[in-house]
């Protein structure tokens, strides 16, 4: 199809905002799916985005409305994921900016929008959800309107639920979203903007040609990396894949590309024809770098190699997933894994839990750290046991935090972040309820509840996104933790001078209620380098044995005897001490009152 | 009869009421069955007759409260048992009159174990024992009187609402009475008895507060001259015995790891390399008798290395040395050591030069953590 009949688009919506549901009546509409074989959120393939309500792979589906071609690629919803948004923004020239009418504009879906704008794509603003009795259609238009500087009267206002205005909103992408203009005789050139791996047929990439057209069983080159392939075969997802012999300038779809090993074909890279390449790449994009870590260790050593065999089949379609191996005294053999943040990192757990049935400890997050070691160079640490001892420096990442509260929260969400040692940046009135404020935050002081905090704070009403915006030296410190004056490297923390006795206070407090009374005293104790700041013990037990045994009784006291041995087996040997597993979750679960 | 069986139990589960905390098997009341009862008892016992050994060392008739039963009926049994050096009967004060003990005597009893469980009638009635103090008292009296020497007392603690104070009367009233033997048992819950209902909150409440109870138990009887000879066990040492060895002998052939025979509804045998358990179903149990067959059973192996275990276990609860010699693979060296680090375990060597292990009075009060430990 000439370019000119073909959209691009994607949309951006908050999560329960109605993003899947929309897409779902595009697919309905448009007749891409017969009716009988609709189902719910369609395009959320896997199993765990369905029941979250989220997305997490983008993916692209051609639909065809009045005689064009529009390729919706699908965008995830959530904070971690802005890199995987920004992805799919690189590959459309429009994007539907969706809102709920009763919950007007969120702190994500500004993030998301203001990304959509500087990629310089048309957007078209839609508020959703009309039909609802809560509904404030004038509101949310209002509010949507003045973020991106449009007339009220443009913004379309839909049910996606009941259908209502969802043909309005197709032929508004006809009309108002430029068609791509790419040059059609040119070298090919298609950006890969996601990819995925299919056990048989080797990696899939999704790609928007740019430029030129690529076909079946054409020789191609990835530029970046110089990988050469064959296209098994390309073609287009409606909603299920559809082969074609060839793509051009402007159209999206996928390409079997038959390789093996994932790493061979990078996201961002530039697909080109071998016989008669390009000459400059497209511009690819940047790395992402994780910034907040956590040691995955197996509850049983012997699943080790299955945890690798698992990490690395997730990392074939999570291209952000950073993982080592990493060797802890207390939890022996694992990996320190790197996450884009916290919803990323709670979804590879689950899926490590679910899709490969292992059974794991995953210790307290913490964030990245350059560190200057007297009379060292800078490195970067990812474990608060690998921070050493002398240190002249060290940096740690901020973030710009942006939060949309009702005005009556404003006080209370300032005091959390300058409780979080947050420095004001600025505050802006979106409507005469709403409230804009950004902070400058460590983001060491939001991985662990924060969020909970925030939700908790202002019932549920604040919404929030933030941006890594760098290093920033801090006056930071190594908190280790004795257990039976033995360092438990896996509960050592790094933490701001100013809260390090309340924080390693509030540690072994919490520990003495977590390890289980032994056959002797056990001393627990939180220590910056040899000076000990907090102290507890968890006394001996005077008495462990049960009265009556005779003939009757001896099984099952042996039962119960091999119980309490199994139970053992389950704890985590520190010296002499048995510390159960829990105990290591300990410093995730410091209550806030404890803190500062 | 060319068995080696050495020890016989006979459960007998008749009661009048079924105290709140007990999880044996007992059936209440059911006079007009305990005639049918021992009948089967008896054809039991003929029909394991060949396990036993032509001299037993002891026999214990435990219940439910066996003094419970018909007089006439326990006289039969009583005459119908083999005989053997030790046999013991179990028995609540409320039913041990001066015809009763006479009954025991005659019947070839040797020595008789009192549930007096508590002094206190505020606590007995929390245990819903029927008994008064005075009748423990009774019960003792009535029993030298028939000239028995060798009584023991059962003694509960931790009773909910028990303070320290309690338990020491508790102990006086006890020692007041000279028995040869005491049985000290802390409280359990044990789930599903209506005890752990009724209580067990409580009891959890508690467990704190009388964590010192089991030492103050220990420390009390001990300086007035008991043996602490096994884990709840204390007996009179022999120099205030007539040199006599108190220690039950049928309870110590369990903890030494002997083979006995079980009968009864619940009963538990070993033998061999396999234990049995009688279903505990009275009517099924003098039904399946009566037709000449062995009741329902459930049968458990007991390989050799399991039996090690329990040996380590069982020996453990005792004062008198381990043997390392033949339980050695059930052991994890470097739990020993730790043990040993700590002063819970002493290794040792006996008269004939042989490795020996026992636990130290602290370990015993660990008793099940440092088996736990030593256990490979």
């Amino acid at each position: 199809m000439d370019q000119a009949h073909i959209r691009n688009f994607s949309i951006i919506a908050h999560i329960d905002h109605g993003k899947s549901t929309l897409a779902d009546r595009i697919l309905q509409l448009t007749d891409t799916v017969p009716a009988r074989e609709m189902r719910e959120q369609l395009l959320d393939t896997m199993e765990l985005e369905r029941e979250r309500g989220i997305t997490i792979k983008a993916q692209a589906v051609r639909v065809l409305w009045k005689g064009h071609q529009l390729n919706l690629i699908d965008t995830p919803g959530h904070v971690d994921f802005t890199y995987e948004v920004s992805r799919s923004l690189q590959a459309c020239e429009g994007a539907l900016l969706v809102v709920d009418a009763a919950q007007g504009i969120e702190a994500q879906t500004l993030a998301n929008a203001y990304l959509a704008i500087e990629n310089d794509l048309e957007i078209v603003p839609v508020v959703n959800k009309i039909d609802l009795p809560q509904a404030d259609p004038d509101a949310a238009a209002a509010e949507l309107a003045d973020l991106i500087g449009e007339d009220p009267e443009r913004v379309l206002r839909i049910s996606a639920k009941t259908g209502e205005g969802v043909a309005g909103v197709l032929d508004a992408i006809v009309e108002r979203v430029t068609p791509p203009s790419g040059a059609l005789s040119a070298p090919a050139r298609a950006l890969v903007f996601d990819s995925s791996y299919d056990q048989y047929r080797g990696v899939v990439a999704f790609v928007r040609m740019v430029d030129g057209s690529l076909s079946r069983r054409e020789r191609m080159r990835a530029m970046a990396q110089g990988t050469r392939f064959e296209a098994e075969e390309l073609g287009f997802f409606s909603p299920t894949m559809r082969a074609e012999a060839s793509l051009a300038a402007g159209e999206v779809g996928y390409v079997i590309t038959g390789l093996k090993d994932v790493s061979r074909l990078r996201v961002g890279d530039t697909l080109t024809s071998e016989e008669r390449p390009a000459q400059e790449p497209l511009p690819g994009y940047k790395d992402v770098k994780p910034m907040v870590f956590s040691g995955l260790f197996p509850t049983d050593s012997d699943d080790y190699p299955d945890l690798r065999d698992a990490l690395e089949r997730l990392k074939l379609n999570d291209a952000a997933l950073f993982y080592e191996p990493e060797t802890s005294q207390a939890l022996g053999f694992g990996f320190r894994c790197g996450f884009l943040g916290l919803l990323h990192m709670e979804i590879v757990r689950e899926r490590l839990e679910r899709e490969f049935d292992l059974d794991l400890l995953v210790t307290a997050p913490n964030v990245a750290y350059r560190v200057k070691p007297t009379n060292g160079d800078w490195v970067e640490v990812h474990t608060p046991s690998e921070m050493p001892d002398d240190v002249e420096e060290v940096e740690e990442p901020y973030i710009k935090a942006s939060i949309i509260v009702p005005k009556e929260y404003v006080g209370t969400v300032m005091e959390l972040c300058n409780e979080r040692r947050g420095k004001f940046d600025h505050l802006e009135y979106l409507s005469e309820e709403r409230v804009h404020l950004t902070y400058e935050l460590p983001l060491a002081e939001i991985v662990l509840d924060f969020y909970d905090q925030l939700k908790s704070r202002t019932r549920g009403y604040a919404s929030f996104d933030y941006d890594v915006i760098g290093f920033r030296p801090g006056n930071l410190v190594r908190v280790d933790v004795l257990v039976g004056g033995e360092p438990v490297d896996a509960l050592s923390l790094i933490v701001h001078r100013d809260g390090a006795y309340a924080r390693g206070k509030a540690l072994v407090e919490r520990l003495r209620e977590e390890i289980p009374r032994q056959l002797f005293d056990v001393a627990i104790q939180a220590a910056i380098g040899s000076r000990v700041i907090a102290r507890e013990t968890v006394k001996a037990r005077r008495k462990d044995v049960l009265a009556k045994c005779y003939g009757g009784d001896i099984t099952r006291k042996r039962k119960l005897l091999e119980k309490q041995k199994a139970g053992k087996r389950r704890m985590k040997q520190v010296g002499m001490v048995e510390v159960p597993q829990e105990a290591f979750l300990a410093v995730l679960n410091l209550g806030n009152g404890d803190r500062r | 009869m060319s068995g080696h069986v050495r020890h016989l139990y006979v459960h007998l589960p008749f009661c009048a009421h079924r105290c709140g905390y007990c999880d044996f098997v007992t059936v209440v009341g059911r006079h007009a069955e305990h005639a049918s009862y021992v009948d089967a008892l008896l054809a039991e016992l003929q029909l394991e007759r060949g396990l036993l050994a032509p001299e037993l060392e002891t026999v214990f008739l435990g219940g439910g409260t066996p003094t419970f039963t018909k007089p006439e009926e326990l006289a039969r049994l009583l005459a119908a048992l083999p005989s053997a050096d030790e046999v013991t009967v179990e028995a609540n004060p409320e039913t041990v009159t001066p015809e009763l003990a006479c009954l025991l005597r005659s019947g070839g009893v040797t020595r008789v174990s009192i549930g007096a469980q508590s002094f206190a009638p505020r606590l007995l009635a929390t245990l819903e024992r029927a008994a008064r103090p005075d009748d423990v008292r009774a019960a003792v009296y009535a029993l030298r009187d028939a000239s028995f020497d060798n009584i023991s007392l059962d003694l509960i603690y931790g009773i909910p609402g028990q303070s320290s104070a309690d338990l020491d009367r508790d102990l006086s009233e006890a020692l007041a009475l000279e028995p040869e033997h005491l049985s000290c048992y802390e409280l359990e819950a044990k789930p599903g008895t209506r005890f752990a209902h009724a209580h067990g909150a409580a009891l959890t409440r508690q467990s704190e507060s009388m964590e010192a109870y089991f030492e103050q138990v220990v420390e009390r009887l001990v300086a007035a001259g008991y043996r602490w000879y096994e884990t709840a066990n204390f007996c009179r040492v022999p120099e205030r015995a007539g040199g006599r060895d108190l220690r039950a002998r049928h309870n110590l052939a369990y903890w030494r790891g002997r083979d006995y025979l079980g009968l009864g509804i619940g009963a538990v045998s070993t033998v061999g390399g396999r234990r049995w358990r009688n279903a505990p179903r009275l009517a099924a149990y003098v039904a399946a008798l009566a037709r000449g067959e062995r009741p329902e059973r459930v049968v458990e192996p007991l390989p050799a290395d399991v039996k090690v275990r329990e040996r380590v276990m069982l020996g453990l609860r005792l004062d008198e040395p381990l043997r390392l010699a033949g339980v050695a693979p059930a052991l994890d060296r470097a739990g020993l050591d730790r043990l040993e680090r700590l002063g819970l375990v002493q290794r040792g060597i006996d008269d004939g030069g042989r490795e020996t292990l026992a636990l130290t009075p602290r370990g015993r009060f660990l008793g099940d953590g440092a088996a736990a430990v030593a256990l490979a």
